[in-house]
């Protein structure tokens, strides 16, 4: 299994204040060129399947974490200093650090007092709230995984899930503004150089500028080995052409980090792929149409073509060859962004049923003292727990750079997209035929509920991954 | 222009969970606290001025030790830094002592300007701002809805609320200014401002460094609270239906046995 003292896509961590836990092997340094082994899972040694497994529908979604921080030790660091994987719990691994209480709190306000109110509405309306964009930006949320030389908080990946899921708690698509900026930014923080993470992420930890990943494509979703659309180089640019689909935010996004074939002749299909950022205004990038969804009705799905579209070659980030590590390095700190956001949804009908029921009134008392509603309540809220603390632990563990980052991103988002799903159904539930209707809040939960199973790799690519990574694990008899 | 806000720590009415303990005297264990009303009122005025004119601004304090963590909220709207007064003999202290105690750690500062809110949500004595200012023998321009220093930082003019509008008051600086909702929505903390909040200085003083005589004689409160009755409960409406005529005919037979008309 890759050991990510030496892998060449580790965040950086320069030097500065931390927020949160301290890594157990801080990386020193970044993109130097990848070596053989891809570096996402312990999967099969055959890139195509090692491609199926991690990749999937990944640009509808989310969050990845800040290129550096990290620093000085700190108390809070240390109880981090143990691997939880196989050797047995580590107790007070998910205790939050004041900072991360305080920063959630403030977060809770806002969600609470500035984004609930409006969740009905952004969801009739299937308008971007930019109301929402410029509260994120004025109060410092998006701040948050990025490193204070680039204006940001330098928090970490935990922090960063907490307010991730508070948002979401309130409004799903209000959650996904900050984890798709997250999300599109990993790659750059990741695999850009000082000076392309001094070019562009500033803009995007103020909040001043969005920006989107740019890797499904109409037929190329949990297989990313069927990309077609191709970069090719002449002089100094690349010249762009094909289209991806799904893309969150793209349509409203400063920039999108394309996925774009540039080496097709590879011996290995995981190394065809390059990322390349591309700003939205230049010439031949088009938004061709916007998806009407289901749910996360504010949240602007895009289709886009690329036709003749030049970039120039500073704009890849990484080498040639590396854009699908990248994409699978960054799924492995996005993937808890959106198992947040899930959590934060089934937190939100978890709170909703039960005020309902305490409310509702049937044979004479409050259904909440009814034991089928009980059971129904109670079994909502040891699931929401649950998956909120196995998400906190994965969290932990990809920050401290074990090698299963990939199955402990895959392993939270599985359990919180399928508990999202279910709590909220059973919100309904507890709503009667109240619940079905637009009069509550219920019903937009379970349906924006669902897209956590679909997007950032869907439930059966996740199941994949644990499964590869079991596998890889299990002694041969 | 400097000033300093008076901040007091008060149980969050949003929370509801205000008790008393068995001396009448406030649990402070029972409530979440906020910084009081009024004077984050004040403390958003203050900002706003420091940010159109220069300056800084920092709050200060009287309460238990404890008071530490809601001057941390104010502190991450943007004060500079804290000055606390804690002391076990201050338990309790009455309105003419803290008025005292204010007056004299308002005086270890400098400042052009002093603002605290109207009255508090909890205590509601509305007279520690006003008594600070007749301590110190500096002009009170009160229930401010609009502060307004002049450029070049001598005078200050204030809006003052009234049954027709407002007055509009002018005094020398340094002042003292009581606040009110008027002066508008305070900000929320931006999360730069909380995790900076967490490094600035606040200064803790005791009754020791401020002097002697703040304290009453005898050391017994002149004043203190004997029992506490709940309001009576309202008595429940009446409800007038019927058709617009007859609803109108029937709150005119109701106000005239009531020689109300």
């Amino acid at each position: 299994m890759a050991d990510t003292r030496h892998d060449p896509l580790s965040f950086v961590r320069p030097a500065g204040p931390v927020i949160g836990i301290k890594p157990l092997a801080p990386s020193d340094a970044l993109a130097t060129p990848l070596d053989d082994a891809p570096s996402a899972a312990p999967l099969s040694s055959n890139p195509v399947s090692a491609m199926a497994l991690s990749a999937n529908m990944v640009e509808m979604s989310l969050p990845g974490r800040p290129a550096d921080r990290n620093g000085p030790n700190t108390t809070a660091a240390r109880c981090y200093d143990a691997r939880v994987t196989q050797s047995g719990p580590i107790l007070g691994s998910t205790r939050l650090t004041e900072e991360q209480v305080l920063l959630r709190e403030a977060v809770r306000v806002l969600a609470d007092e500035r984004v609930a109110p409006r969740a009905a509405e952004i969801d009739r309306d299937g308008a971007f709230p930019e109301d929402l964009r410029r509260l994120l930006a004025e109060q410092d949320v998006f701040a948050i995984p990025f490193a204070e030389r680039h204006g940001g908080l330098g928090a970490d990946l935990l922090t960063l899930v907490l307010a991730i899921e508070q948002l979401s708690r309130a409004c799903a698509t209000t959650g996904l503004i900050l984890a798709v900026q997250a999300l599109g930014a990993t790659p750059i923080q990741m695999a850009g150089t000082p000076e392309q993470q001094d070019r562009w992420l500033p803009g995007l930890a103020s909040g001043e500028k969005l920006i989107a990943f740019g890797l499904t494509e109409p037929d190329a979703g949990s297989d990313p080995s069927g990309i077609r659309t191709r970069a090719v180089r002449d002089g100094d640019d690349y010249v762009i052409d094909g289209g991806k689909r799904f893309i969150s935010h793209a349509s409203v996004a400063d920039y999108v980090v394309v996925f774009a074939v540039t080496n097709p002749g590879a011996e290995k299909p995981s190394r065809r792929l390059s990322a390349i950022l591309v700003e939205t205004d230049r010439p031949g990038f088009a938004v061709t149409r916007v998806e009407h969804k289901m749910g996360l009705r504010g949240s602007p799905t895009a289709e886009l073509a690329f036709d003749g579209l030049r970039v120039p070659v500073a704009n890849r980030l990484g080498e040639e060859g590396q854009g699908f590590a990248i994409a699978m390095k960054t799924f492995e700190r996005s993937r808890p962004g959106i198992a947040a956001q899930a959590v934060g949804i089934a937190q939100g009908a978890v709170e909703a049923a039960a005020a309902y029921a305490n409310q509702r009134r049937q044979f004479g008392h409050p259904i909440a003292e009814l034991q089928m509603v009980q059971a129904l309540l109670a079994d909502m809220d040891a699931a929401t727990e649950a998956a909120r603390q196995l998400l906190y632990t994965a969290c932990a563990e990809i920050e401290a750079g074990g090698g299963e980052a990939a199955r402990w991103a895959a392993i939270a988002k599985l359990v919180a997209g399928d508990t999202a799903m279910r709590v909220t159904t059973d919100a309904v539930q507890v709503f009667g035929g109240y619940g079905y209707t637009e009069d509550f809040p219920v019903e937009r939960m379970m349906r924006d509920a669902k897209i956590t199973q679909l997007y950032e790799g869907t439930q059966q690519i996740q199941r994949l991954i644990v499964a590869r990574s079991l596998a890889a694990r299990a002694p041969a008899l | 222009m400097r000033i300093l806000v008076m901040t007091k720590p008060v149980p969050d009415p949003a929370a509801n969970a205000e008790r008393l303990g068995p001396d009448f005297r406030l649990d402070r264990g029972a409530s979440p606290t906020v910084v009081n009303g009024n004077d984050e009122y004040g403390l958003e005025a203050a900002l706003q001025l420091v940010e159109a004119l220069g300056g800084e601004v920092a709050i200060l304090t009287m309460a238990p030790a404890g008071g530490v963590e809601t001057m941390r909220k104010a502190l991450a709207m943007g004060a500079l830094r804290g000055v606390l007064v804690a002391d076990d003999a201050l338990a309790g202290a009455d309105i003419p002592t803290t008025i005292r105690v204010l007056a004299a750690a308002a005086q270890t500062q400098e400042w052009d300007l002093l603002l605290g809110g109207l009255d508090t949500s909890d205590g509601a004595g509305g007279a520690v701002t006003a008594g600070v200012a007749a301590r110190l023998g500096l002009p009170l321009l009160s229930a401010a809805a609009h502060i307004a220093p002049d450029e070049a930082g001598r005078k200050v003019r204030v809006r003052r609320l009234s049954a027709k509008g407002y007055d509009l008051l002018e005094a020398p600086m340094p002042a003292v200014v009581s606040c009110t909702q008027a002066l508008g929505t305070p900000r929320y903390p931006s999360l730069k401002g909380i995790m900076a909040a967490r490094s600035r200085q606040i200064t803790t003083l005791s009754l020791a460094d401020l002097g002697e005589g703040l304290l009453p004689a005898g050391g017994q409160w002149p004043s203190r609270v004997v029992g506490v009755q709940p309001p009576p409960s309202r008595a429940t409406g009446r409800a007038v239906t019927g058709d617009a005529a007859s609803q109108a005919r029937e709150i005119a037979d109701y106000l005239t046995a009531q020689r109300i008309i």
